[in-house]
C-alpha cells in the first residue's frame, strides 16, 4: 500500500493539515512518535487564539496568523470543541508605552484586523476587567482574540480526519527515510510505510526529520515556558492579558482557559534539550512576579498544577512552509507562536503545494466536516441527565470529583477514534485529574476503567508512556522475591 | 427523577457522617445518609492500622474496625442510606440532588442537612514543586488506597515528603512490604504529625527522618528517577548549595489536608480562612439549617475526636428541627470568635449570646510549637477574660477548651473573643 500522503508528527498541526486534506480522496496516514497524539507542544501552551498584530510585516506567520484567525469560528462549528472569542487586552503600564500600540493597531487594522481599538479610559479599562492593576495607563484591545483548548481541538481534528479516513499510527517513530523512484520509504521500529509525499510536522524534530532527506537548511530550538495554573473558580477573568511584547515573546500572560482555571506563564527560556520540560523553582518564580504586574492579586494559593511546554523556535523566527527540493517534500516546521492561531491557514497552504506536486485533488464523498459534539454531564438540564442515566447507567457513576466527570464521559474518550490509551490520555481528552485534588481520588478508578475497556491488566496501565508505569506488583510479591532469595527471614 | 424525604439529610458516610446519622436517629426524626463510595466507611476503610478507638471506646481499634461499629449502628438502627450516589448540588433553598447508576437523578428534600463530606489532601500542584511530571508521585492517602485496597504496590524505593500522620504510617507500612523508604523529608524544624507515629512508624524502623528539608526537584521524564532535597531557613528559603539527589522511583506526599467544600459553596455557606464553613457554637454554618461537622469543618488528629464532634452537630440538629426550624427566624446576637496570637485557625468562628450559659467547646491549632504558654481570651476592649496556663503547645496537636462564659464572667454585650496564645510572663513559671 502507498498513501498518497504521510504526515510525520500528530500535534495540532499534523492533525489539523490531515483533517483539511481529508475532504479529499487521498489515502493519508499520520505518524507520531508518542504514545499519544497531541503530546508536545500542543499540549502546553497558551491556548490563546490571536488576533494578529504582534508579528512584524515581513513574516509569514503574521499573515498566516490573521488569516487563522478568521478560520477558527467555523472549525469550532464543525469540530465542535469550545472557543470562546473573550478578546485580549495589551496592558501598557507606562505612558510612552502608548504610541507602540498606536503603531500595532494601524497596522492591524490596515492589515484587516477587526474591532482593534486603543482605550485609555482607565475607568472602562478597569470595568472591562476589574482585576486588572491601578497602574494600567492604557490597553489595545482585541475582541478577536480568543481562548481554546488546544488539544481538546487537536483531539477533535484527529477524530474528524479518522472519521473521514485518515489512518493515525501512534508510536511509530520515524526512524529513516528513503527516496526513490518518487516514492518515500518511511521506517519505524514497527513497520515500514510507503508514500508519495510526506508532511513535516514534527515541531521540535522537525529539523532531524528534514535531514533524513538531505535537506540541512534549518535548525530549530527548543524555547521553554512555564506555567502555574490555578484552580477554576480561584479567579474570574473577563480578558487575555499581554503585558508590552519584546523581542523574544510576547511576555508572561494572566489568561483563562477554557474551562474556566487561570494560568500565569509563559517565561522564555531558550535550551538546547529538546526533551526538557522540567519547571524550574526560578522560572516558576519568575512567571508569578511576571504576571503580578498585570494583576497584583493573584489566587497563589488556589496554584493545582505547575508545567512547562517547548515552543518550536527555528533560526529564522518564522514560520518555514516550503515546498522543497525533494519532490514531494513538504516541511511545515518552525511552527512557533502564533502557530495555533495559524493551524487552519497553514493547512490550506499545504493543499496548494499538494496541488502544485501534482496530487488529484478529487473531493471525498464521504467527507464529513461535523465532529460530533462530546456529551458532557454538566451541560445536561436535570431532566435530560435523568434521561440519560436510564439508558445508559455509566452516566450516573461519577468518577471525577472535582470536575463532576461521569464513567460515560471516559468510556467515550477510550473508545471515539483515536481514543484514549493511557490516564493522561484519558484526562486531556475529558478532564478526570485536571482539576484541584489532580487525580487523588479517581486515578484507581480511571486506571480500572483503562484496563477493563482496553483488556489490559490493571498493573499496566501507564500515565503516558511505556514506562511511565503507575504500579511496580502485587503488595507481598517483594516480600516473597526476597524470602525466596534468602535475603529476608 | 426519583425523589426523598428526610428530616435530616447526612452527606458522606465517614466517621463523621455516620455518627453524626445514628446521633440523630436517637430521636424519632427520620434521617438519611448519602454516601459516593460503594461503602459505608468513608476513609477508616483503608486506614488498616491499629490506634483509633482509644478516646470513643477505650479499646485499640483498626480503622476499619472503628467504622464497623458505626455501620453495625446504621443497620441496627435501620438508617437509610443511598451509596455510590454523588451529591451534585445543593441550592440556596436547601434541595439536594444528586446521582448514582441505578435510580438516576434524585432529589432529596430535608428540614436540616449536615454536611460530612471530610477532607482531601494536597498535591505536587499546590505547593508547586519544580521539575518533571512522571508516574510515581502519590498523595500518601493515595499510594494507602492502592496497597491496603487495591493490593498493589506503587514503587521500590520511597521518598516521603511531608511527616503528616498517613506519610509516617505509609513509610512503616511500605517497610513491611518490602519496599525501601529512603527518608521522610519535613520542610519545618518538627513533625507535623503526631509523636506516637514518630516514634512507632519511623524511629521503631530506623526511617530518616529529614527536618528542615524540602523536595525542589522532581527528576525523570517517564517514571520518577528520584528527587532533588535542599536544606531551608526557617523562613522556608532554599539554603543555596545544600541540594542533595535521592534516588527513588516513588515520591509521596502527606504535605495537609484540605476540608473538601464545594457543595458548602455552592449552598452559598461563607467558608473561614482554614478552608472549613465558618460556623457558630451548634456547628451550624452561615445557612440557616445547614451543620458541618467532621474534617469538612476543620482536620481532626484522631477520628475519636471526629466522632465526638459529630455527635454534638446531630444533637444540635435535633434542636433546630424541634425549636427553630419553619419558625420565624429570630435575629440572634452573636459573639466573634477570632484567632490572635500564634492561632491558626479557631472554631467556632460565632458564638450566639443566647448560649453563653452552656459549655462552649472551643478547637484550635496554634502555627508554631511552644512552651510554658498561656492561652489568653480577651475581649474586644483587649479585656483579658480568662486565662489557662499550657506546658507544652505544637500544631499537630489540637486544643479543646469546653468554657461556660457565664461561669467566667463573660456579659452578654462583649461583642468579640479573641483568643491567643503567648509565653508566659517570668512570674508565673514558678507556680508551674
Amino acid at each position: 500500500m502507498i498513501y498518497d500522503v504521510i504526515i510525520i508528527g500528530g500535534g495540532v498541526i499534523g492533525c489539523c493539515i490531515a483533517r483539511t486534506l481529508s475532504k479529499y480522496d487521498l489515502k493519508i496516514a499520520v505518524l507520531e512518535k508518542e504514545a499519544d497524539i497531541a503530546s508536545g507542544t500542543t499540549k502546553a501552551n497558551s491556548g490563546v487564539v490571536h488576533a494578529g498584530y504582534a508579528a512584524e510585516r515581513e513574516y509569514l506567520k503574521r499573515d498566516m496568523c490573521i488569516k487563522g484567525n478568521k478560520m477558527y469560528t467555523k472549525a469550532a462549528e464543525e469540530l465542535n470543541f469550545p472557543l470562546q472569542r473573550i478578546g485580549s487586552f495589551v496592558v501598557a503600564l507606562e505612558d510612552n508605552q502608548i504610541k507602540d500600540l498606536e503603531v500595532e493597531r494601524n497596522n492591524g487594522i490596515q492589515d484587516g484586523i477587526v474591532g482593534l481599538e486603543l482605550i485609555l479610559d482607565k475607568k472602562k479599562i478597569k470595568h472591562m476587567e476589574p482585576n486588572l492593576t491601578d497602574d494600567v495607563v492604557g490597553v489595545l484591545h482585541a475582541p478577536s482574540a480568543g481562548i481554546v483548548s488546544p488539544y481538546e481541538m487537536t483531539f477533535a481534528l484527529a477524530e474528524n480526519a479518522a472519521m473521514n479516513g485518515v489512518k493515525f499510527f501512534r508510536s511509530h517513530k520515524v526512524k529513516r527515510i528513503r527516496h526513490q523512484n518518487y516514492i518515500f520509504e518511511l521506517k519505524t521500529k514497527q513497520s515500514t510505510f510507503k508514500a508519495r509525499n510526506i508532511v513535516n510536522a514534527a515541531g521540535l524534530f522537525a529539523s532531524k526529520i528534514s535531514k533524513m532527506v538531505g535537506l540541512d537548511y534549518f535548525d530549530i530550538m527548543p524555547r521553554k515556558g512555564e506555567y502555574i495554573l490555578f484552580d477554576r473558580n480561584s479567579m474570574h477573568l473577563n480578558k487575555v492579558l499581554f503585558p508590552m511584547a519584546t523581542k523574544v515573546s510576547k511576555g508572561i500572560l494572566v489568561c483563562p482557559t477554557a474551562h474556566g482555571n487561570t494560568f500565569v506563564g509563559p517565561n522564555a527560556q531558550n535550551l538546547s534539550d529538546k526533551k526538557d520540560t522540567s519547571t524550574t523553582e526560578a522560572g516558576l518564580k519568575e512567571i508569578l512576579e511576571g504576571a503580578r504586574k498585570l494583576v497584583p492579586h493573584l489566587p497563589e494559593r488556589a496554584s493545582i498544577r505547575n508545567f512547562a511546554g517547548l515552543r518550536a523556535i527555528p533560526d529564522s523566527y518564522d514560520f518555514i512552509i516550503d515546498n522543497t527540493d525533494v519532490y514531494g517534500f513538504i516541511n511545515v516546521a518552525g511552527i512557533l507562536s502564533p502557530g495555533l492561531t495559524s493551524c487552519y491557514a497553514i493547512s490550506e497552504r499545504v493543499i496548494e503545494y499538494l496541488e502544485l506536486l501534482g496530487v488529484d485533488l478529487k473531493p471525498n464523498e464521504k467527507y464529513n466536516p461535523i465532529r460530533p459534539k462530546p456529551e458532557r454531564f454538566k451541560e445536561f438540564l436535570k431532566d435530560e441527565l435523568d434521561r440519560k442515566i436510564r439508558v445508559d447507567p455509566a452516566w450516573g457513576r461519577i468518577i471525577c470529583r472535582c470536575e463532576t466527570i461521569p464513567e460515560k464521559e471516559i468510556l467515550n474518550a477510550i473508545h471515539a477514534p483515536v481514543g484514549a490509551i493511557n490516564v493522561d490520555g484519558v484526562k486531556f481528552r475529558c478532564r478526570p485529574g485536571m482539576g484541584r485534588c489532580q487525580g487523588g481520588f479517581c486515578r484507581p478508578r480511571v486506571m480500572e476503567i483503562l484496563a477493563r475497556e482496553l483488556n489490559i491488566p490493571y498493573q499496566d496501565v501507564t500515565k503516558k508512556s511505556e514506562d511511565s508505569y503507575y504500579l511496580v506488583s502485587k503488595t507481598k510479591d517483594e516480600l516473597l522475591k526476597k524470602l525466596e532469595s534468602g535475603e529476608e527471614e | 427523577m426519583k425523589s426523598y424525604k428526610a428530616d435530616v439529610l447526612v452527606i458522606g458516610a465517614g466517621a463523621a457522617g455516620l455518627a453524626a446519622a445514628i446521633e440523630v436517629k436517637k430521636s424519632d426524626l427520620k434521617v438519611l445518609i448519602i454516601e459516593r463510595a460503594k461503602e459505608l466507611g468513608g476513609i477508616t476503610l483503608q486506614c488498616i492500622h491499629n490506634g483509633f478507638g482509644l478516646k470513643e471506646f477505650e479499646e485499640e481499634l483498626t480503622g476499619p474496625e472503628y467504622a464497623q461499629r458505626f455501620i453495625n449502628q446504621v443497620n441496627d438502627l435501620k438508617i437509610p442510606y443511598i451509596l455510590d450516589t454523588m451529591v451534585i448540588e445543593i441550592t440556596k433553598d436547601k434541595k439536594i440532588y444528586a446521582v448514582n447508576n441505578k435510580e438516576g437523578l434524585i432529589e432529596v428534600s430535608a428540614k436540616a442537612i449536615i454536611l460530612a463530606m471530610g477532607c482531601r489532601e494536597r498535591t505536587r500542584g499546590a505547593i508547586n514543586i519544580p521539575g518533571f511530571r512522571p508516574s510515581g508521585i502519590y498523595t500518601a492517602g493515595q499510594a494507602q488506597r492502592f496497597v491496603n485496597i487495591e493490593g498493589y504496590l506503587p514503587g521500590h524505593t520511597y521518598v516521603i515528603l511531608g511527616s503528616g500522620d498517613i506519610g509516617m504510617i505509609m513509610a512503616r507500612r511500605l517497610t513491611w512490604e518490602g519496599c525501601n523508604v529512603k527518608a521522610v523529608v519535613e520542610i519545618q524544624p518538627y513533625v507535623s504529625g503526631l509523636l506516637r507515629n514518630q516514634v512507632q512508624c519511623l524511629e521503631d524502623y530506623d526511617i530518616p527522618l529529614i527536618t528542615s528539608y524540602t523536595v525542589t526537584k522532581i527528576h525523570g521524564r517517564d517514571r520518577l528517577q528520584g528527587v532533588s532535597i535542599a536544606k531551608v531557613t526557617k523562613d522556608y528559603d532554599r539554603i543555596i548549595g545544600s541540594e542533595r539527589f535521592i534516588e527513588c522511583d516513588t515520591l509521596l506526599l502527606s504535605v495537609g489536608l484540605i476540608p473538601e467544600n464545594e457543595l458548602t459553596l455552592q449552598a452559598g455557606a461563607t467558608l473561614s480562612q482554614n478552608g472549613g464553613p465558618m460556623v457558630d457554637n451548634n456547628l451550624e454554618t452561615t445557612i440557616d439549617g445547614i451543620f458541618a461537622c467532621g474534617n469538612v469543618l476543620q482536620v481532626h488528629d484522631l477520628v475519636d475526636m471526629v466522632t465526638s464532634e459529630a455527635k454534638r452537630a446531630g444533637k444540635n440538629v435535633i434542636d433546630y428541627i424541634q425549636y427553630r426550624y419553619d419558625k420565624p427566624v429570630k435575629k440572634e446576637e452573636k459573639i466573634k470568635c477570632i484567632p490572635g496570637e500564634n492561632i491558626n485557625y479557631l472554631k467556632p468562628d460565632l458564638v450566639n449570646k443566647s448560649d453563653i450559659e452552656s459549655n462552649i467547646i472551643f478547637n484550635f491549632r496554634v502555627k508554631y510549637p511552644d512552651r510554658r504558654v498561656i492561652i489568653q481570651f480577651k475581649d474586644e476592649k483587649n479585656k483579658v477574660i480568662y486565662t489557662r496556663k499550657k506546658v507544652y503547645v505544637i500544631p499537630s496537636e489540637m486544643i479543646e477548651l469546653a468554657l461556660n462564659l457565664k461561669e467566667i464572667g463573660v456579659e452578654t454585650t462583649i461583642k468579640e473573643i479573641r483568643i491567643e496564645v503567648i509565653p508566659r510572663p517570668e512570674v508565673l513559671i514558678e507556680e508551674d
